[in-house]
């Protein structure tokens, strides 16, 4: 490219990015002279080289803005938002425009007559359209008054001005009133006949190409009447020749008045015709190439008056003498002297690593020298790459000024810290996330000025971006005073997405549940809008921050704001690590995502515990999982060398003193503990990419050499946390990918299942959600009572059950005990061994008619018994239901109760459940069972259903119950597997009365006793 | 490839030659970037069996591949140290690792002849074409589809 064009491209790109940021203070600040001068002079020098360069189209658009700009100098425009966003559209279309010539040299074809006439009209004071509105209407909305009075027109001015203001309400554009294109082609025809016999005007015109002139005129007119299809030529190319022969005002209104006449003499109404007439008057600035003109003339004015003025330097030339002392560098070239430097670094570190065995070496000064001079000389390259996080900042006070427009919010934007230094790379990387996150703050962030007031918050929103620096990394917070984030939304979104189950999100923190907004296909924004809530972004954002090794978290309080946080490195070339040892090689794990360390042993605080033969790790409360990197790496452990003169420990103190390391690692935003065999000091190292050979193992991030030339491999903790998920996955289970994907989407849908063993050595099972607490009894303290055993538990005695005929009890030690409980009357179910808990579904697939079993279902991939604890309880003592029966049926009828719910695990446990508590229980499998039943005629005091059917789900039942028949009145109770907030809010819609979480007993009675007991108060 | 070299006329080419277990190879000389003795490799672990590790030359991280691993021939007795001939591929340093490197020899390219059909298919995916000469064939590494990983399976 050439030089001059170049160095041009850069100068006024980095004029524009000082516009967008200053015109944005202009704004709120409209007052600041000094502000204002600058903006002009900004503006004033990117015209100046346009033309300099011959760049006709960005100069005219330079020019316009200028010119607005000129005004609000000189006190004749006020500075309105209107104003401020047709200056930033002309900004915006010079970098377009500069895009454009980056690429292919030359300016693009086209032209910007829209913008420029609303540019124009606004610095004639006249407010602009919309820039969507057609071309018609623009031109006629902004016709100059004096004009058209000068115009012999032979309707009233006024009436004109109606008319346009009818023609234009009426929708219809002038084009289609006129008779159509045909009509125009008249028009014109019958124009440049009355031109051509107009002494004044027939020399500009005669001699030219009619035929093509008069088509152009043809096309542009219909355009700028209203026609459907847009004028793409350049009707100034047509005119040029003709404004620079002189042609204008005075000949304009001679055209006008021949367009006049050429109207009448095709009678086309007066109305119409001067409707057509004023928009002729509106293309008169376009048509006489009034910008270039005008331009033209300043432009040799300017040029005089620097030459006037050429001993007195003006404020652009002092600017340039103050830029003149830096220089620009090919950003390679840096890159290349950074990757120069980290290799002399390398050696500086082999060689003092080597001068380091020999005492008073004669090498030690100048190599003690050369150690600081090369210390310099990285922090200076280092330095030569640094720069101001303002600079990824420019653009945001646009963003966020459009955003406040768009979205009708007030929004007000603080930036701090903005001279924090970075890495020009890390720079580049951050800045399309910082903007997403922006936009994000401002979108579902701050609320509507309305809704603020209403919370008792000022009207304007704040969003405060702040940078420093914090031990060797960035910290870049993006803080809004918005409504935060609902929690409970994110819950039902993760719920909904399949990205989480119900249990595992009871599991997590809030913190941790915040952190799904990163996931992809996630947004909580209600509506889609034009800025965000599409739920690709946040991801991204998170993969871009990790991709340069950084983190990303998300702070919020509802009502309050939420804050991100964003953690970054300083420089990727250089990186802090540390070294660790397994299987004998060495590796290094970023510091960054490093969270601590910790030594096990037997005597340390920290043990490691195993939960179904995985390891664990419990630290402060919290189980975090713990992988071998042996394991992951498909390592060997190496034994500790044990020197030759130690003795050898004996076996089993040799176990006792074994210390384990763990590193707790972070991955987005899970925690993990990887165990290795050494933990060595922390290292600065520089990183290199792995050779495409090796690229394919996720687990390394890249590698490097360390200071004593050793080649190690850098660990990816994202990599680690995945391979670490593969391997979870495979011990699982040999569950095929098919049949693992239809349990994932079954996930919603599973349940905690206790399973044990007792008797005959099979597997039994139990929903976790009836067991109250799993006990270990000592055998000693079991008596037996009328010849049942029981055990004083919680200062009662609590009745010992065996679970099957030849269950032996244990004879000494202790006996595992299933707790059941009620209020405050347990029972316990003897077992053997309590196997396990699995998350499963239950669906019982061969009903029993043994005593005690309510059927067979698959668990875990194998089949087993579900015990039927109603049995049991039953056994345990016979009042315990009727504890729950007497309060149903004591005062009152029996109550019938219908049962909807496609598992016939459910009805299975829930129908005797349901009976011993009084209830008349009718169940059937779906919505169109219970339906036939109701047009059976059956009466029911109270309709218990699933939400989540095949076929017709509980919401649709519920409909049509409440809506048809003769059970209108009846309650509904619904019954599901999860519920949220909207969940709640739906069933409520439809006419639920209580939404009972399944598997909650006491929470279905309570509900149906008060149901009925509501309906009953109100007949 | 036959309008190599600068020491060459355009009817020869010249070949650093290697022995590959009992096999004679030969890599062009232009491709060869360095030719080393024993190294200080680092083991990878999880990489492929033929990718013998990484090691330092004057501070760039090279790929040190097995060659006998790679064209499917038992491995070096334990004990025997080999060689290594460094090529360049792409802006990337592999060294493979060979029993011997033995001299340069400029071979008529009259004498170059196509792949035997007898060549078992491993060596044929990686060899160019061979040359009899009177200690025996010589067999042109073809280095571009010797360390194209991205092409042929890595645990081939």
């Amino acid at each position: 490219m050439d030089d001059l064009l170049s160095e041009f491209l850069t100068e006024t790109n980095e004029s524009l990015e000082e516009l967008d940021v200053e015109v944005v203070r202009l704004e709120q600040e409209p007052n600041d002279p000094e502000l204002l001068s600058s903006i002009f002079r900004l503006v004033h020098t990117i015209k100046g080289t346009c033309g300099f360069l011959g760049l006709p189209r960005l100069e005219s658009v330079a020019h316009s803005g200028e010119n607005i700009l000129g005004k609000f100098r000189d006190g004749e425009l006020p500075v309105t938002p209107e104003a401020v966003t047709l200056i930033f559209e002309s900004l915006d279309r010079i970098k377009s425009l500069l895009a454009a010539l980056q690429e292919t040299q030359t300016e693009p074809d086209g032209d910007d007559i829209d913008l420029i006439s609303r540019l124009n009209a606004m610095a004639e004071g006249v407010a602009p359209p919309p820039a969507a509105a057609a071309p018609a209407v623009v031109e006629t909305a902004a016709p100059e008054p004096v004009a058209i009075e000068e115009v012999p027109a032979p309707a009233p001015v006024e009436a004109a001005a109606s008319e346009v203001e009818t023609a234009k309400v009426s929708g219809e554009p002038l084009v289609n009133q006129l008779g159509g294109i045909s009509m125009v082609d008249a028009s014109i025809e019958t124009l440049f006949r009355h031109l051509l016999k107009d002494d004044e005007l027939k020399p500009y015109f005669d001699g030219l190409e009619m035929m093509i002139f008069q088509a152009k005129m043809v096309e542009y007119f219909t355009s700028i009447l209203g026609g459907r299809d847009k004028y793409t030529g350049d009707i100034q190319e047509e005119f040029r020749p003709l404004a620079e022969q002189g042609l204008s005002d005075p000949h304009f209104d001679k055209m006008v008045a021949c367009l006049q006449s050429a109207l009448s003499e095709l009678e086309i109404d007066d109305a119409l015709a001067s409707a057509v007439v004023a928009v002729f008057e509106g293309a008169r600035e376009t048509l006489l190439c009034k910008a270039e003109m005008e331009a033209k003339a300043a432009a040799a004015a300017a040029a005089a008056a620097a030459k006037n003025k050429s001993d007195e330097p003006d404020g652009a030339q002092k600017e340039a003498v103050a830029v003149v002392q830096s220089v620009r560098v090919n950003v390679d070239m840096l890159e290349n002297l950074m990757t120069m430097v980290s290799e002399l670094v390398l050696y500086r570190n082999q060689l003092l690593q080597m001068v380091r065995k020999y005492e008073d070496s004669e090498f030690s000064t100048p190599l003690q020298r050369l150690s600081l001079i090369t210390t310099d000389l990285q922090e200076g390259v280092m330095k030569t790459r640094m720069q101001p996080i303002g600079n990824a900042w420019s653009k945001i006070p646009r963003i966020v000024r459009d955003l406040s427009l768009d979205l009708d919010k007030k929004i007000e934007l603080e930036m701090i810290g903005a001279e924090t230094e970075l890495d020009r790379q890390v720079l580049e990387m951050i800045k399309d996330p910082l903007t997403h996150m922006i936009r994000n703050s401002g979108d579902h962030g701050i609320e509507q000025p309305a809704d603020r007031l209403a919370a008792g918050k000022p009207e304007t929103g704040k969003i405060v971006l702040n940078a420093f620096h914090e031990g060797g990394h960035i910290i870049i917070k993006i803080q809004d005073d918005g409504r935060g984030i609902a929690i409970d939304k994110v819950r039902e979104k993760a719920i909904a997405n399949e990205l989480a189950t119900v249990a595992e999100l009871d599991a997590m923190s809030s913190k941790q549940i915040m952190q799904f907004i990163f996931k992809a296909g996630f947004s909580t924004a209600e509506k889609v809008t034009n800025v965000s809530g599409r739920g690709v972004g946040m991801d991204v954002v998170r993969t871009n921050i990790e991709k340069i090794g950084g983190n990303v978290e998300l702070q919020s309080e509802p009502g309050v704001g939420s804050t991100f946080v964003v953690k970054i490195p300083l420089t990727l070339a250089i990186v802090s690590a540390l070294i660790v040892e397994s299987g004998g090689e060495r590796f290094a794990v970023p510091q960054l995502s490093v969270d601590e360390l910790v030594r096990v042993s037997d005597e340390s605080e920290h043990r490691i515990e195993q939960v179904n033969a995985t390891p664990v790790l419990r630290l402060r409360d919290t189980l975090l999982p713990l992988v071998d990197l042996n394991e992951v790496l498909g390592l060997k452990k190496v034994e500790k060398v044990i020197s030759d003169d130690a003795v050898p420990a004996p076996e089993g103190e040799e176990a006792a003193g074994e210390e384990t390391f763990i590193v707790i690692l972070r991955s987005g935003v899970s925690s993990f503990g990887v165990i290795v065999d050494q933990v060595f000091e922390s290292e600065e190292i520089v990183v290199k990419p792995v050779t495409p050979v090796l690229r394919e193992i996720s687990i390394f991030s890249g590698n490097t050499i360390l200071g004593d030339g050793s080649v190690i491999m850098i660990l990816d903790p994202n990599g680690i946390a995945e391979a670490m998920g593969e391997a979870i996955q495979s011990e699982a289970a040999a569950v095929d990918d098919d049949a693992r994907r239809a349990q994932e989407r079954a996930a919603a849908e599973r349940s905690a299942i206790l399973v044990f063993k007792a008797g005959t050595g099979e597997s039994r099972a139990v929903p976790l959600a009836l067991v109250a607490r799993l006990e270990e009894i000592e055998v000693g303290t079991i008596e037996e009572n009328d010849g049942v055993p029981v055990v004083q538990y919680r200062g009662r005695l609590m009745p010992l059950i065996e679970v099957a005929e030849g269950f032996k009890r244990a004879t000494e030690g202790r006996q595992q005990v299933v707790v059941f409980a009620d209020g405050d009357q347990s029972m316990g179910l003897m077992v053997d061994e309590i196997v396990d808990i699995v998350e499963d579904r239950l669906d019982i697939e061969l009903a029993s008619a043994r005593t005690g079993v309510l059927g067979t279902a698959v668990i875990g991939s194998k089949a087993m018994d579900v015990i039927d604890t109603a049995y049991y309880l039953e056994k345990a003592f016979g009042d315990w239901f009727k504890t729950h029966g007497n309060m149903a049926t004591n005062d009152r009828p029996t109550n019938k109760v219908l049962l909807v719910d496609d598992s016939p695990f459910f009805r299975n446990l829930l129908t005797p459940l349901l009976s011993v508590a009084g209830y008349e229980v009718t169940a059937v499998e779906g919505g169109e069972a219970a339906l036939s039943l109701r047009d059976a005629g059956r009466d029911f005091d109270v309709i218990v259903s699933d939400i989540e059917m095949p076929g017709m789900d509980g919401f649709e039942l519920a409909n049509e119950i409440r809506t048809n028949g003769a059970w209108t009145n009846t309650p509904l109770v619904a019954l599901s597997s999860f519920s949220s907030r909207a969940d709640l809010e739906k069933g409520r819609n439809v006419g639920f009365r209580d939404y009972i979480v399944k598997l909650d007993r006491d929470a279905l009675l309570d509900s149906l006793s008060h149901t009925l007991a509501t309906v009953r108060g109100a007949a | 490839m036959s309008d190599t070299t600068n020491n060459a006329t355009p009817e020869t080419r010249e070949f650093v030659t290697i022995m590959v277990g009992d096999q004679l190879c030969g890599i062009d000389v232009l491709k060869v970037y360095d030719v080393l003795g024993p190294q200080k490799i680092a083991r990878v672990s999880l990489a492929s069996a033929e990718v013998a590790g990484l090691l330092n030359l004057r501070g760039k991280i090279v790929t040190a591949i097995d060659l006998r691993r790679r064209l499917g021939v038992e491995d070096r007795p334990e004990g025997e140290r080999g060689m290594s001939v460094v090529v360049e591929r792409r802006n990337e340093l592999y060294s493979l690792a060979v029993d011997s490197v033995g001299e340069v020899l400029r071979l008529p390219a009259d004498k170059f002849e196509p792949n035997p059909a007898t060549l078992d298919s491993t060596w044929r995916q990686f060899s160019e074409g061979v040359y009899r000469l009177e200690e025996g064939v010589l067999v042109v590494i073809n280095d571009d589809s010797l360390l194209d990983y991205g092409r042929t399976p890595v645990a081939a």
